[in-house]
């Protein structure tokens, strides 16, 4: 089986991450948990036409963090991430 | 065979509704009687994936029903595309809210792929090649209502709407209808897919627009 590449990269999904977190989320680190890799979520790839969005690790492929926004609510996993690490309010 | 489900099964165009003739407004009328609340019309296929999407070469393909006692039922390509299959045309409801009308697939309906699987689990987790996963009453995977579904519009399935083969479960919500299927868990409780475990819904009935958790 062989798979073909048809995402962005984290850049796009700075609009939702920031209008979850309050800052740019684009610059912010994290490590996969799946393979270790270190990167910034702009490094990341997004798949962000689905029900919701879907950011994977440039290394492996896995899932690092997914977000669902209902009418009332917003759903985070970022259960395939060790960390991010985010700056502290000034 | 071919088939035609009416509005994916289960709406207010039920048997007893007089069929709408084409008249000066039938388009729009037919169209607002086939489409669920919230919903509109796209004469497009949009492509939607939360990953990469899979090339899974027919030879290497297999397809797994494994039942709750841990039973495998396994089919080959050659073993699966030999057994009958049916044409349904369906309408296709995503989440997303476009609707797709008069969609034509061939596929082997689960009635006959679960003819010799003795089973009494009431849920199935659909899993497909990548790590999708979708969950389903197993009840709405049979009498007639799903398929795995290897042709569309006449033609091979391509890659990007599933190819070789997806589940085709169409008077759910699309998501339900995984793409790339690889096997089926058969479950004694629910347990929820890859969309349903971050806010959607168990069940995901468009005509009830049961998108989220609680709707």
């Amino acid at each position: 089986m062989t798979v073909t590449p048809d995402f962005l990269d984290g850049n796009a999904a700075a609009g939702d991450l920031e209008a979850l977190f309050g800052t740019d989320m684009t610059v912010v680190s994290g490590r996969c948990r799946g393979c270790g890799e270190q990167m910034v979520l702009a490094q990341t790839h997004a798949y962000l036409d689905g029900p919701g969005m879907v950011l994977r690790c440039p290394g492996c492929d896995r899932v690092l963090l997914r977000l669902v926004r209902s009418p009332t609510e917003m759903w985070l996993d970022a259960g395939g991430l060790d960390y991010l690490k985010i700056p502290a309010p000034a | 065979m071919s088939w035609r489900m009416e509005t994916a099964c289960f709406g207010e165009w039920g048997h007893d509704m007089p069929i709408v003739s084409r008249g000066f407004h039938g388009r729009a009328r037919e169209t607002r009687h086939r489409l669920p609340p919230g919903q509109y019309e796209t004469t497009d296929f949009p492509v939607l994936s939360a990953g990469p999407t899979p090339r899974v070469n027919p030879d290497e393909w297999e397809f797994t029903i494994r039942t709750e006692t841990g039973t495998r039922h396994s089919w080959n390509w050659a073993e699966f595309t030999a057994l009958p299959s049916q044409t349904p045309t369906v309408d296709l409801h995503c989440v997303t809210k476009w609707s797709k009308f008069d969609t034509e697939w061939q596929g082997v309906s689960l009635d006959v792929l679960l003819e010799d699987v003795e089973t009494s689990a009431d849920y199935a987790l659909v899993h497909s090649y990548g790590d999708y996963t979708t969950n389903v009453p197993l009840e709405d995977l049979l009498d007639g209502k799903a398929w795995i579904a290897y042709r569309y519009d006449g033609e091979e399935l391509a890659p990007e709407h599933g190819g070789p083969a997806r589940l085709l479960v169409p008077h759910l919500y699309f998501w339900k209808s995984a793409k790339w299927v690889q096997r089926i868990q058969l479950l004694d409780e629910d347990e929820r897919g890859f969309w349903e475990n971050i806010g959607y819904h168990d069940y995901g009935d468009p005509w009830r627009e049961q998108r989220y958790q609680g709707d």
